[in-house]
């Protein structure tokens, strides 16, 4: 099997990143009972916002922050319609996806005076870190050194989030405040605060996704570059129980999806065919989830 | 004994409404209050507005001998009052003691301590004799259990006056024994309890004084000693409670007859499950609820497969027939939960009244209904019923009647059905005692007319008053039947908790 090397497994961590990110943000929404399908909006924002703030400063520290803050902004629209005007959250969500693709759209137009994709070749992507002494390993230094520091940032923050859900006061509150918003209230909690704090949370996790997509795999932003990763996100999110070790696994499982087909790009097959391989994925793994929800919400009768 | 806690003259109006009209009452340490009235008598308001949920139009709240005003329920917390919701306010997924500490956790530099909190709440487990499990998930708790929790979790939030709303509509019977005891010890210990509650019984074995609330007014203040059960009913209800009729000794032929009925859903749910309820009779199936009680009554109507046995219903056999089939050969039945089986929640009181007799000669004629026919036949049900049905008389959503009278509504287009037999499951379910009174005598009539009723509850007194025999369920088998003159609570009970009784026939004819 040719196609099968650790090159592979290095593309798919790198592939993994931007999923990753955005699922965890995913998980903080949905851990305080809001379903958050503005992924897909929040993270191609996040990658528009990096290529300008990179383009503008010459800085890709600020460029990086530039892209959270910009999708924080998004994240503090979304939190105020769903949580300050009460709207339903599917449908807010939907409309930020469609809001970031036109305004990324516009923008792009506006700022850089180009239509369908900015490239600028002297515009420096996110630096490579060769991590010392694992960098010369052989198989290992190829696969864990040289990725852009979101990258490692990425697993760093599953790791944080788990930490947080599971050892943190703050984290337990959250739990608690998705687990049953009323009871939650009644305990005197300020769940409207946990819960917009988590969502911006959430924004700028998809922010630093889509510099990361912008300015660590390419150097370069395309209208709807994301394309579907923040819904690919949102079910490794599902699939992952919206736990951040879960996550972890689920987002690998896609990201070497999408590397895979990439590779297989070069032993033509049709783009089409290898492209739909993380969305079939998705839908195989549903039959698998079917069963948990169904025994949940079992549970939950014998409390009436 | 000085008043830890005195409410003086509160009133509270909505509008033109007054829910609470100049109500006083008064707490001191290691005390138990009864607040007992029906179902509207405003029992939750005052507590509402003790606990900061509503604020009170006037009156004024005296604490420990200083005025307080509550903004919120943290308010009251923090000044020493917990509240024991009647719906649980707790997180299945976490364990007890995280549900217990939860608000006040014992932490280091923002980390949980979650040993120092499972140390805590064994403490004051023991200390207050109240015992759980502090590493259990909550979902996989017993009502009863998951009760004890709330309790610890007032107790841990330095509550000294714990208000149990409800507390025992929920439980067995050997946990409302259990729990009782547990109010007696937290009154020992200097605790002050406000038990809110219908159920005179109870108040009698437990509270050292009685506030009876009718319509917004304390109709008496009463120490226990110095009453009984009657005269509270009298003053709950406002006159006297009629005795129940006769029931007429009646000898009846075979009506509904079950045998070896097995319903298996990758568990055993029923289990060769046989009986028979004759003509004039009342059969109560007693246990606790999820024993098959719901799955028995399923089966019977239809609405269930069964795997194994016959269902014969007056000499027709009716084994997996469908729900219309059943209730044509001649059962009505009153489902349990009467939002999920037996109404439209948005329809009008005239429509879910209809449910049923749509397709009967009389008010249907070329696939047409005929309103104006039925029209009269349920404003007559609403008016011997007593029903209330709000302003708009028969066109009021069916979702805004109260619970008792929506099961008003819902046992008189039963009994409308005139059929031969009817399954009658929780009957006065959350009902008040006027309501229940209406729904019994209504039941003892039709059994002394000659037709036969299943009765299922988990209330026992209610299978008692009523039952010419009893079968007791437990885990999906008949764990024993009891004859109207040998049932005591007592055996029951125990039958009801896996147990054997002496003297129970395990036959079920």
């Amino acid at each position: 099997m040719e196609w099968l090397d650790w090159s592979l497994v290095s593309s798919t961590i790198r592939m993994v990143t931007p999923i990753l990110l955005a699922a965890l943000g995913g998980a903080l929404c949905s851990r305080v009972g809001i379903f958050n399908v503005g992924l897909e909006g929040l993270v191609l924002v996040g990658a528009f916002a990096a290529i300008v703030g990179n383009h503008f400063t010459g800085s890709l520290f600020l460029a990086v922050l530039f892209a959270a803050a910009a999708s924080v902004l998004f994240s503090l629209l979304f939190s105020y319609m769903t949580i300050g005007l009460k709207a339903n959250e599917i449908v807010v969500g939907v409309a930020i996806n469609f809001l970031a693709l036109g305004l990324t759209t516009f923008a792009l137009r506006a700022v850089f005076d180009v239509k369908g994709a900015f490239y600028d070749k002297d515009m420096a992507g996110l630096p490579r870190l060769e991590i010392p002494l694992i960098h010369d390993i052989p198989v290992l230094g190829e696969i864990v050194s040289g990725h852009s520091p979101l990258v490692y940032l990425a697993f760093l923050a599953s790791i944080l989030l788990y930490i947080f859900f599971y050892r943190t006061v703050t984290g337990f509150r959250v739990l608690a405040v998705g687990m049953n918003p009323v009871a939650a209230r009644s305990l005197g909690l300020k769940t409207t605060r946990l819960q917009v704090m988590a969502i911006l949370l959430c924004g700028v996790l998809c922010g630093v996704a889509g510099a990361q997509l912008s300015l660590g795999q390419v150097t370069m932003f395309t209208e709807g570059m994301t394309a579907g990763r923040g819904f690919i996100a949102l079910v490794a999110m599902m699939m992952g129980q919206s736990h951040p070790l879960g996550i972890l696994a689920s987002s690998l499982l896609f990201g070497f999806m999408d590397a895979l087909s990439i590779r297989l790009q070069g032993f033509s097959l049709p783009t089409q065919f290898t492209s739909m391989l993380p969305y079939v994925l998705t839908i195989v793994a549903m039959f698998f989830l079917k069963d948990k929800n169904g025994g949940a919400s079992s549970n939950q009768q014998s409390a009436r | 004994m000085a008043h830890r806690l005195e409410m003086r003259e509160m009133t509270k109006k909505y509008g033109d409404f007054t829910a609470n009209d100049k109500v006083s009452i008064t707490l001191g340490a290691g005390e138990v209050h009864a607040i007992v009235g029906e179902n509207g008598a405003g029992k939750t308001t005052l507590m509402r507005m003790l606990y900061g949920m509503e604020q009170p139009t006037s009156g004024e709240i005296v604490l420990n001998g200083k005025p307080v005003a509550f903004r919120g329920p943290n308010d009251a917390i923090q000044h020493g009052i917990g509240m024991v919701h009647q719906h649980f306010m707790l997180f299945g997924e976490f364990s007890v003691a995280e549900n217990i500490v939860i608000g006040y956790e014992p932490r280091k530099s923002g980390f949980f301590l979650r040993k120092d909190a499972a140390a805590k709440v064994r403490e004051l487990s023991k200390q207050y004799r109240i015992p759980v499990n502090p590493q259990a998930l909550v979902a996989n708790c017993s009502i009863g259990e998951q009760q004890r929790v709330e309790i610890l979790k007032v107790l841990y939030q330095g509550a000294d006056i714990i208000v149990l709303d409800e507390p025992t509509a929920v439980l067995t019977p050997l946990e409302v024994k259990d729990l009782l005891q547990t109010i007696r010890n937290l009154a020992e210990s200097g605790k002050s309890v406000i038990l809110i509650t219908h159920k005179l019984q109870e108040v009698m074995e437990v509270a050292d004084r009685i506030t009876v609330l009718r319509g917004g007014k304390v109709t008496g203040s009463v120490a226990k000693d110095q009453t009984n059960v009657d005269d509270l009913a009298r003053l709950m209800v406002g006159r006297e409670l009629q005795q129940l009729s006769e029931r007429l000794p009646l000898d009846g032929k075979p009506l509904l007859q079950v045998e070896n009925l097995t319903v298996r859903d990758k568990q055993s749910l029923l289990d060769q499950v046989s009986f028979t309820v004759h003509h004039g009779e009342i059969v109560g199936i007693a246990g606790v609820s999820g024993n098959g009680q719901s799955e028995l009554l399923q089966a019977i109507s239809g609405l269930r497969n069964i795997q194994d046995g016959t269902i014969r219903l007056s000499g027709v056999d009716v084994t997996n027939q469908s729900v219309a089939k059943v209730r044509e050969t001649g059962l009505s039945h009153i489902p349990e939960d009467r939002y999920l089986w037996g109404t439209a929640k948005q329809e009008s009181v005239e429509e879910n009244a209809l449910m049923g007799y749509q397709r009967k000669p009389a008010y249907y004629r070329r696939g047409v209904i005929l309103r104006d026919a039925f029209r009269r036949v349920v404003q007559e049900w609403v008016n011997r019923f007593a029903i209330k049905t709000g302003s708009k008389q028969l066109n009021e959503q069916a979702g805004n009647l109260s619970g008792g009278n929506l099961q008003k509504l819902i046992v008189a287009r039963e009994l409308g059905h005139e059929t031969p037999f009817l399954m009658a499951a929780e009957p006065t379910r959350g009902v008040d005692i006027g309501a229940m009174e209406y729904i019994h005598q209504a039941l003892i009539e039709k059994r002394n007319s000659g037709d036969g009723i299943l009765l299922v509850s988990s209330e026992l007194s209610e299978i008692m008053a009523l039952s010419d025999r009893i079968l007791v369920m437990y885990k999906g088998r008949i764990a024993g039947e009891l004859s109207r003159a040998e049932a005591t609570e007592e055996k029951i009970s125990v039958l009801m908790a896996g147990g054997s009784v002496h003297g129970s026939s395990q036959r079920a004819v």
